[in-house]
């Protein structure tokens, strides 16, 4: 096709380009459809498999040999801990290094190998953060077969993501706003505190719920350092009758989480365990999508006063 | 506001032939979801004379602009009521049958930041042809030659063709998108503020620019400085709150506003 000069050259122009538009978004759709699709199906047999063993009984029961009178009690209380466990840690720690490699670090090479290290540590295979903590703070650190080990070791998985959804986020902060803060007389910690900090949450807890959503979902590491797959009690509780009422025991208790004990029903030959792997599925695959629910809310919330 | 220099600028235009209509809009409103931004606007664009429209802020003059090459159509929500016509062969811009794409190949845009691609200036130049079906070399060399003569720019660039655009100055950049908007031979030519970004000596050479334009294309130009608009402009709207108070030739807006409106406003005493 030549230069247009006229209007019916345009148009001719225009008709033939215009193929292409339509010839992408077929693709596009095809290429969306793959990955929607395919999660659909799996999403649908696992609830046509897991929802009818879905009641009350399944979330308060012990695991047991006995198919119809296993739960997940154990495994889903397993899981919020561990998550809490995770949050605690990676939280300050990633938004701490991500702050301070932003906003206060040298810019020389060392910070550049150091951000570039912090890239690739995403990409680093989930199995050898738990090869690492089984030696770290299993044995090193004598912490055992705990869901302090078993938080602490996650929280190390997802501190990557943390730290570079925080370091986006913080840049993503017109220039113009922090000069804004420091023509006033403010100090460095004073910007980062009234300023950057508060600017950058809505995206640095969008990181790390994506992080905890991912580490939810995690079992090589956790199955490396030791996490059981049959236990039939709860960690002590948080909370007690006597002073000082706030009880940190369970952090030391064993524990298994809901992946752990999905791997462990669908190793079993019966057919009724698989139908309870299904169901642990599906409430595992709502407690991620609530958690990624959160995080959009969370965002939404919190960036409709910030505009750029 | 110094009317008298303003007055002195102008006059020297004063007796310019009467042109013909190049464009029109006939009560033309346009709807930002519910809200009514412009308020049934009529105005005659002339071939080859420049319009300004000035007006305080939120007045409707850069929504008035981008109406022309159906800018509006990129965001949802957005509604066109009424026409605007395109001569010699009197297309309706607006009606529902023709294609934006086509409009936008007619009609060019500079805009009031320099947003050149980070590219070379020379494939800067060459994107709108090439969109436009150029694919031989050799023409597409030669136009992007003239539209950067076009632009006043090719002297200062003709030895770093494929250096990037962004290596350029912020004026020489706007120059640039000039050259980008001229090389497709638009029938009408959309200045969106072009020098509100620019230092005084760039907006000078823009300025010139544009006067030196209008001997082969039609401009029509948003600007938020009335000296601007009296500087370069043979027709002047005054617009307010989506209204078009007053129209008329730049020389007879300026000296003898007829509208009470309008006189406060190009002598400062409101916006």
């Amino acid at each position: 096709m030549a230069y247009a000069k006229d209007l019916a050259g345009i148009r001719a122009l225009i008709a033939s380009h215009k193929r292409w538009d339509k010839i992408f978004a077929l693709c596009g759709l095809l290429a969306l459809m793959v990955g929607v699709l395919t999660f659909a199906a799996l999403f649908v047999d696992m609830a046509i498999d897991g929802i009818p063993r879905l009641n009350a009984d399944f979330f308060t029961s012990y695991p047991s040999r006995h198919a119809s009178q296993a739960g997940i009690l154990t495994a889903w209380v397993g899981s919020c801990l561990v998550m809490l466990v995770t949050a605690f840690f990676a939280v300050p720690l990633g938004v701490g290094a991500g702050l301070y490699l932003e906003e206060y670090a040298p810019k020389n090479w060392l910070t550049d190998v150091i951000e570039i290290n912090i890239t690739n540590l995403a990409g680093v295979p989930s199995i050898v953060y738990g090869l690492l903590a089984l030696g770290l703070f299993v044995y090193q650190f004598g912490l055992g077969q705990s869901i302090l080990a078993a938080g602490l070791t996650l929280a190390l998985l997802i501190l990557p993501v943390v730290i570079v959804a925080t370091r986006e986020s913080i840049r993503s902060i017109p220039q113009g706003i922090r000069e804004g803060a420091y023509a006033l007389g403010g100090t460095q910690w004073q910007v980062c505190q009234d300023h950057i900090v508060p600017y950058s949450m809505p995206g640095i807890l969008t990181g790390v719920i994506i992080g905890m959503a991912r580490a939810i979902g995690e079992t090589a590491p956790i199955i490396t350092i030791g996490a059981l797959t049959f236990i039939a009690f709860l960690p002590a509780s948080p909370v007690k009758a006597e002073p000082p009422f706030i009880s940190f025991d369970w952090v030391l208790s064993p524990f298994t989480v809901m992946p752990i004990q999905m791997f462990n029903w669908t190793s079993r030959p019966e057919a009724a365990f698989l139908q309870n792997a299904a169901a642990a599925g599906f409430v595992l695959v709502l407690m991620t999508l609530a958690m990624n629910g959160l995080a959009i809310w969370l965002r939404y919330r919190l960036r409709k006063n910030i505009k750029w | 506001m110094a009317a008298v220099s303003v007055a002195s600028a102008v006059e020297s235009r004063a007796s310019a032939p009467q042109a013909v209509a190049k464009a029109e809009a006939k009560g033309l409103s346009f709807y930002y979801g519910d809200f009514r931004a412009l308020k049934g606007l009529d105005l005659v664009v002339h071939e080859e004379r420049v319009t300004a429209l000035i007006g305080p802020s939120g007045c409707g003059k850069s929504t008035f602009l981008r109406c022309f090459n159906r800018m509006h159509d990129l965001y949802p929500g957005n509604r066109y009521e009424g026409e605007i016509r395109l001569y010699p062969d009197n297309t309706n811009l607006l009606a529902p049958g023709v294609d934006p794409i086509e409009v936008r190949m007619r009609l060019s845009m500079v805009f009031q930041k320099p947003n050149p691609f980070p590219k070379s200036i020379f494939e800067n130049v060459a994107y709108g042809l090439r969109v436009r079906g150029e694919r031989s070399r050799r023409a597409l060399e030669d136009k992007v030659e003239a539209a950067l003569r076009g632009a006043s720019l090719w002297e200062e660039v003709k030895d770093r063709l494929k250096d990037l655009a962004f290596n350029l100055s912020g004026g020489q950049q706007q120059r640039l998108c000039i050259a980008r908007a001229l090389a497709t031979d638009p029938e009408l030519l959309l200045f969106d503020e072009p020098t509100s970004a620019l230092d005084p000596i760039a907006t000078a050479s823009i300025e010139e620019l544009i006067t030196d334009l209008k001997k082969k294309i039609t401009i029509l130009i948003v600007t938020h400085n009335m000296q601007q608009a009296a500087r370069v402009s043979d027709y002047t709207a005054y617009m307010y709150l989506g209204e078009l108070i007053e129209f008329g030739r730049t020389d007879e807006l300026f000296i003898k506003p007829k509208n009470k409106q309008t006189e406060d406003y190009i002598t400062g005493r409101f916006g």
